[in-house]
């Protein structure tokens, strides 16, 4: 057992997966001398050498696209991209194919790719640096999205997506990357991708939140004084809607948080399916704390936009006072 | 200072068989024994065939929309004939020529314009990857797939097919510069029909040669006649010998020309001058193999006669099998989207019959439908 933090417990996950599968390699930009930008894959180059850990040109649908290619050819390649902001430029691969391959093929040609990104706001960084698209990939029938919020669920759930057989974007909450340590074991263990976590138990409300916003919605509850149920989804698809039904009935009233924009925010999933399971169970309309359907603003105004524990704060009373 | 050359470079253009009939002894001599000219020329003939069969299929509505490969069957043909059997053929959708001749079954073609996936299930051991439809995004697959081969220390290489249009996209060059970079044997193939349906080549390229683009990457490029069996397979031999021992890429452009439509679905007459047509038309790729196997008494009419009856025989059954394949079910385009279902996925497609929401399996009074055959499901 180790005192370690998000960025230590991915780059041990990486080791172990790359120990115990040669099949695993790592590619993208500065992933390999410089070990990578944000030093997740530090030391990995040197450890299991250049063929193994790959700095690539500078191409993300080249990252991506080659991926897939070295997936269909039998490999489990763990690609990065640098940032979610530049996911762009791979949406077609990711969607066009990595989705599709094994449904348009009927199973001949599985994609077992993980796509590891680094995602959110709050370390002021510059523009297309912030941003929270979990919500397109969740969107796109074929993929799976998984966001951790701890090191210690980092490393359970990228061992579980590197040995999913189908591709994953595994977000990276970027600004809890070294904000907290906890024990994470040595021994592996697998946290298996569409099961959510709960955080803390309480009877007066539901909080379902996921990645970093789930440090915020933890200081909100403190302070709120109340008896409140936190789920950290851990995968946003396949989501654990099982978990979130059983707490909501049990609570009657539930507030969603999350980083992404409010307008067809996976927060709007998770309310639908909250009505159409729990009408009955419900004291309160359902609430989202959620950034704007704006442009995710330069530094100087980012906490404006990315929710905190005072507007989670808000939405808790609004609901509780229903 | 006085000004100095920094680069210089010149583009090969290889024509071995041309469409007088013009034969080059130098380079042509023993590159194709006689026994598989004739298989090359029956595998040219059986896949017009089989394209001008497909073509009444959809007019009659009996298939969805089909881009024909008419003119272009000498490109992806010479490929596959070179490539080992285990060499990756990634193709986009006019190289129906290379996968018969890999051994993919004519319906597997059929099946996948007929709207149904199966077509794409193919076994791993033809070594191809299915059809493509977002053009230029296959390229990058090959690059990854040569690169697994590299990665495991085998021989393997991959050859990829794209139009000229593709050439424009940016996977193209990512796709390049990555195998140039990273080391990787790919063999591009660059079909340069000179229409990207209406769009004229000059809108995609402005050099004099699509071949070029490979010099940008660092890789030795060809031009060759696409036409000519013979040069297809000459430069298929440079480039994946290059590939397989350097473990570097190859360009080919290979020039040709879409004597059909781009698909069923569009009319090239609106673009393209008649003129420009029939000229191409005499530059047909069976129509000089046929010449030249008749000069070498390789070839007659009774031969030509009796390899049509074979074709309309194993065309019509292929189309057979590709019609009378068991409807697929409803549930079939839920089951292959994960290798385990999602919970939430599998109540969709147990309670799809009810409503679109799915939320509520009681509706559900039973579900021996999923068992049942798909009386109801692909008329």
């Amino acid at each position: 057992m180790a005192n370690l933090n998000m960025v230590q417990a991915i780059n041990l996950a990486l080791i172990q997966e790359m120990e115990k599968d040669e099949r695993v390699l790592l590619l993208g930009e500065d992933v390999g001398n410089n070990g990578g930008v944000f030093r997740v894959t530090e030391g990995l180059q040197k450890r299991f050498g250049p063929k193994r850990v790959v700095d690539t040109p500078l191409a993300e649908s080249g990252i991506i696209g080659t991926a897939i290619g070295l997936a269909m050819g039998g490999l489990r390649p763990v690609p990065e991209i640098q940032f979610e902001g530049f996911l762009g430029p791979a949406y077609d691969q990711i969607c066009s194919h990595a989705a599709r391959m094994r449904t348009r093929t009927r199973g001949a040609f599985p994609v077992p790719l993980t796509i590891r990104v680094p995602v959110g706001g709050g370390i002021h960084a510059p523009e297309l640096h912030s941003d929270s698209p979990e919500a397109i990939y969740a969107h796109t029938p074929g993929l799976k999205v998984v966001m951790p919020s701890s090191p210690y669920d980092a490393k359970g759930l990228l061992v579980a997506s590197i040995r999913d057989p189908d591709p994953v974007i595994f977000f990276e909450p970027k600004r809890i990357y070294r904000a907290f340590r906890e024990e994470v074991p040595e021994d592996e263990y697998v946290l298996p991708i569409g099961k959510a976590r709960t955080v803390c138990e309480g009877n007066d409300l539901t909080i379902v939140s996921w990645g970093a916003s789930v440090i915020q919605c933890m200081q909100a509850i403190e302070k709120s004084g109340k008896s409140i149920e936190l789920i950290d989804l851990r995968t946003i698809y396949p989501f654990d809607a099982d978990a979130v039904e059983t707490s909501v009935r049990k609570t009657g009233r539930c507030v969603i948080v999350h980083e992404a924009p409010l307008t067809g925010g996976f927060g709007a999933e998770i309310s639908s399916r909250i009505m159409e399971r729990c009408f009955l169970h419900l004291e309160a309309p359902v609430q989202r704390v959620a950034g704007f359907d704006t442009i995710m603003p330069y530094y100087k105004l980012e906490l404006d936009y990315m929710p905190d524990a005072a507007r989670i704060g808000r939405a808790i009373d609004d609901v509780m006072a229903y | 200072m006085p000004i100095t050359i920094a680069f210089k470079t010149e583009i090969p253009r290889i024509s071995i068989l041309d469409e007088q009939g013009n034969f080059d002894e130098k380079l042509g001599k023993g590159l194709i024994p006689d026994a598989d000219l004739v298989k090359l020329y029956e595998a040219m003939f059986q896949c017009r065939h089989l394209d001008g069969v497909a073509f009444r299929l959809q007019r009659s509505g009996r298939m969805g929309t089909y881009p024909q490969n008419m003119g272009q069957e000498a490109t992806s043909l010479g490929a596959a004939y070179v490539l080992a059997k285990n060499d990756w053929l990634v193709t986009c959708y006019r190289e129906n020529c290379g996968l018969f001749w890999r051994g993919v079954p004519m319906e597997s073609i059929l099946l996948h314009w007929m709207g149904d996936e199966r077509g794409n299930a193919m076994p791993r051991e033809h070594f191809a990857t299915p059809i493509a439809v977002p053009i230029g995004t296959q390229m990058l697959h090959a690059t990854g797939l040569a690169w697994a081969a590299k990665y495991r220390g085998e021989k393997q290489i991959a050859c990829t097919f794209f139009g000229d249009g593709a050439t424009s996209e940016g996977d193209f060059h990512e796709a390049a510069n990555f195998a140039a970079n990273l080391d990787i044997p790919v063999v591009f193939v660059c079909q340069n029909n000179f229409w990207a349906i209406s769009v004229p080549g000059h809108i995609q390229c402005s050099a004099p040669t699509v071949a070029q683009r490979g010099i940008a990457y660092g890789m030795p490029c060809l031009q060759v006649d696409g036409n000519d069996i013979f040069a297809t397979v000459y430069a298929m031999r440079m480039a994946s010998e290059h590939a397989r021992t350097q473990g570097k890429p190859y360009f080919i452009e290979m020039v040709t020309y879409r004597l059909g439509d781009h698909t069923t679905a569009d009319d090239a007459s609106r673009y393209r001058d008649k003129a420009e047509v029939e000229s191409w038309k005499g530059k047909d790729p069976l129509i000089r193999v046929r010449k030249h196997m008749e000069r070498l008494k390789l070839w007659d009419d009774k031969k030509e006669a009796e390899l049509l009856e074979r074709t309309e025989k194993l065309v019509a059954e292929a189309v057979a099998r590709a019609e009378n394949i068991a409807a697929p079910h409803s549930v079939d385009f839920f089951n292959s989207m994960y290798a385990e279902l999602p919970a939430d996925l599998a109540l969709q497609r147990d309670t799809m019959q009810t409503h679109s929401l799915g939320q509520d399996p009681g509706q559900l009074a039973s579900t021996d439908h999923l068992n049942a055959p798909a009386e109801h499901a692909h008329h």
